[in-house]
């Protein structure tokens, strides 16, 4: 069972990873030939850098839309980051300092997460307008995230289980001498759901996690007077 | 087509989102262009037989040379952050009509053929197989967007709905439907370099009007020159500037302005047109077509600047675009932006001191100002960020002693498009231009009410006539719409008088 999982997670890791990359290079590769920025944009690289961060960090655009979408998403989005932080420890021997500082935030973020899912769920269902843009797959994401935070907050807060053997488990994975997996319920649904998202992740809307820093009209400067924009396929409408 | 029947939306005192009814606009559909308008702009003439593997190839050829496109359709997660910004769907109710459900049309499309869940899951992810249904759908609701990019504005992704109509129309166009309106103005300036389709001595005889008409009012020559080689700046304004209400009354403005400041100008036949329709199907091809007329014009005439009139796409395209599609400008006087904005000039002279104004001039009016939506939301004036919004606004008030502002949220970067833009500027979409109007009308209104406005001034062509159609079906004066530098004009006092024998006409009478 153990090496099952090892595998499931293998597998997995290299979708995860394979796939993301394979977005990336996409979206790199493909050219922008419009200077598109919404304005008023940042006039200097800098500042794009500095409106990046805000739009990724802070949500700006929803924060300027609607504030209950942005409470619930920022809440979930927060949540989970503090959350995927704390989960390093299980991953990595001796555990570094500021992992060790987020561990009594990152246990608690778990409820941060699943009080902001839990919000774009009832809004998904009940605001007609999201409603009727809802296709099956954007409820069962949300289900999927609740699960994986609920069955994780258990492990935390209600029924433990053997976390050492699981940080064995994890740590061993890469060396190939992993030890085994606690054959407890509640865990190896947790882990199966955290697998089933890396698999899918690549090819669903999760790729709004690049798509953000490929977006033209956020991190484009706004500076065409100055600058000519030109890109390969175009120049090439001008040699002909 | 039968002319559609349809009642004009009550105004709001708040922006109100209102609930989802389906279908509502679903009938709407304008004129298809003819043969002759697609051939010209090198699109098949007819819907093509195998239309539905030209529709896919089209996309997948879009998706791959367009950024843009490629990420939009697939970082939507359905947030619904953009669902109630679009004035379509604030004045029509029609879910499709949301910036989300106009994207799904096309997205769900994309998924289908494009993506692995779509290709094998389709039921979850919403995805379907392209059907005539669809392109029905596509041809109607595409035609309903107006590519103003409030959207883009409130999605966390900065998803813009208008990269996606355009991509749209560009497949539409590839399979042989086109839009009439948008196609046959292409065309025209293609052919004779506007989209009005006034030639060469048509504008000369308007010239040559306006001339008499100011020199009768102020007694001062202002020329309105056209094709002089040598000039300083070379004016490159939307035709509807020679002839339209109130867009003709801005066209005198510049003039003074430009007489006051002392600059020799020009207007140019091959370059009689700023508007530049090819942007609003997505044609990189049409719109660099159309700008290398402006290029030319500049080479041809060995002006030193250029300067742009009031309107509203033409600048985006002006100011984003120009020097990517037609550039580079190193033949042109350095010191000076390439394009610059016609308010960017007078404001500028304004604060050289070169320009006075007699402000009670427009006492009988008092002004508010209309943010176009490509000028607000695409584009930039003067050094900063944001310079799109104050540098009209102080132009305004330099001018006038009344001026206030619209509620915040209907301003600025949330401004509502007037309803007309976009390639919608056409009779046969009557209906979804007064619908998709009353934001703006309701933000209006309420300023009209509670500050005692009766103007309302604008930089942009299409929102000038879009507002001359559109306010008598809310109840207004159609001549409650203002151009910017017909304000200027009514304010500006001539300084620099004309001796008898430079007056236009003088001395005619002994040559005859």
């Amino acid at each position: 069972m153990s090496s099952a999982y090892a595998l499931l997670f293998i597998v997995a890791t290299i979708v995860l990873v394979l796939g993301l990359a394979r977005k990336i290079a996409q979206y790199a590769k493909t050219p922008a030939p419009l200077k598109i920025p919404t304005t008023p944009a940042p006039v200097t690289r800098f500042g794009v850098v500095l409106r990046m961060f805000r739009e990724v960090v802070f949500f700006e655009s929803l924060f300027k839309s609607t504030k209950w979408t942005w409470i619930f998403s920022w809440l979930f989005h927060f949540g989970l980051s503090l959350v995927l932080l704390r989960h390093l420890r299980y991953f990595i021997d001796p555990v570094w300092l500021p992992i060790q500082l987020v561990q009594p935030f990152g246990k608690y973020a778990a409820f941060a997460m699943v009080a902001g899912l839990v919000g774009l769920l009832i809004r998904r269902i009940f605001v007609d307008r999201v409603r009727y843009i809802s296709s099956p797959s954007d409820y069962l994401w949300l289900l999927l995230l609740l699960f994986i935070s609920v069955s994780g907050a258990t492990m935390t807060f209600v029924i433990h289980t053997d976390v050492v053997a699981v940080k064995q488990f994890f740590t061993g994975f890469w060396t190939f001498s992993g030890g085994d997996l606690p054959m407890d319920p509640i865990l190896l649904a947790h882990l199966t759901m955290v697998a089933v998202l890396m698999l899918l992740l690549p090819v669903s809307k999760l790729l709004h996690i690049p798509g953000i820093f490929f977006s033209p009209t956020r991190n484009q400067v706004d500076d065409p007077r100055e600058r000519r924009h030109l890109v390969e396929w175009a120049r090439k409408l001008e040699d002909s | 087509m039968a002319k559609a029947e349809f009642e004009t939306p009550k105004l709001s005192e708040y922006i109100e989102v209102p609930d989802l009814v389906e279908g509502t606009m679903e009938h709407i559909t304008c004129f298809v262009a003819k043969p002759e308008h697609q051939e010209a702009l090198g699109f098949p003439g007819e819907k093509v037989e195998n239309w539905k593997e030209v529709a896919i190839d089209k996309m997948g050829d879009l998706l791959s040379r367009y950024r843009s496109f490629q990420v939009f359709m697939d970082a939507c997660v359905k947030c619904g952050s953009c669902t109630d910004k679009c004035h379509y769907f604030l004045g029509t109710q029609d879910p499709k009509n949301m910036p989300v459900g106009r994207q799904d049309l096309l997205r769900k499309v994309y998924r289908r053929y494009f993506t692995f869940a779509g290709k094998y899951f389709p039921k979850l992810v919403g995805a379907v197989d392209l059907s005539e249904e669809i392109i029905d759908d596509w041809y109607s609701y595409f035609h309903q967007c107006s590519q103003c990019r409030r959207c883009s504005v409130f999605c966390p992704y900065g998803i813009d709905t208008a990269e996606i109509s355009m991509a749209a129309r560009e497949i539409l166009d590839s399979i042989g439907v086109g839009q009439k309106y948008c196609n046959e103005i292409i065309g025209k300036v293609h052919k004779i370099g506007n989209n009005l389709g006034l030639p060469g001595p048509a504008i000369v005889d308007t010239l040559e009007g306006l001339e008499e008409d100011v020199y009768e009012e102020t007694e001062v020559a202002v020329k309105y020159p056209l094709d002089v080689k040598g000039a300083d700046i070379l004016l490159v304004t939307p035709s509807a500037d020679f002839f339209a209400e109130p867009h003709v009354d801005g066209l005198i403005g510049y003039g003074k302005v430009f007489h006051e400041a002392g600059v020799s100008w020009t207007l140019s036949t091959k370059a009689s047109e700023a508007g530049n329709f090819g942007m609003f199907i997505g044609s990189y091809e049409n719109m660099r077509r159309i700008s290398l007329r402006i290029r030319e014009a500049a080479l041809e005439l060995g002006v030193k600047r250029i300067v742009f009139g009031e309107c509203g796409h033409a600048w985006r395209i002006a100011y984003s675009f120009l020097n990517t599609l037609a550039g580079p400008f190193d033949f042109l006087d350095p010191d000076y932006p390439v394009p610059q904005h016609i308010c960017e000039f007078t404001l500028n002279e304004i604060e050289q001191g070169a320009l006075e104004f007699d402000k009670s001039e427009n006492d009988e009016m008092s002004i508010t100002f209309h943010d176009s939506c490509n000028v607000a939301r695409a584009s930039r004036m003067g050094d900063e960020p944001g310079g799109q919004f104050e540098i009209p606004r102080q132009v305004i008030k330099a001018v006038v002693n009344n001026y206030h502002d619209m509620e915040w949220d209907t301003i600025h970067e949330r401004t509502f498009c007037c309803g007309g833009g976009g390639g919608l500027l056409t009779d046969d979409l009557m209906e979804v231009r007064v619908k998709g109007a009353k934001p703006r009308m309701s933000a209006f209104k309420n300023v009209m009410e509670e500050k005692g406005v009766t103007h309302l001034a604008a930089i942009c062509a299409i929102c000038k006539s879009q507002f001359t159609k559109v306010f008598p079906y809310y109840g207004m004066d159609m001549f409650q719409i203002v151009s910017v530098h017909q304000l200027v004009s009514n304010a500006i006092v001539m300084n620099r008088k004309t001796p008898p024998e430079a007056a236009p006409g003088y001395g005619e009478d002994d040559d005859e």
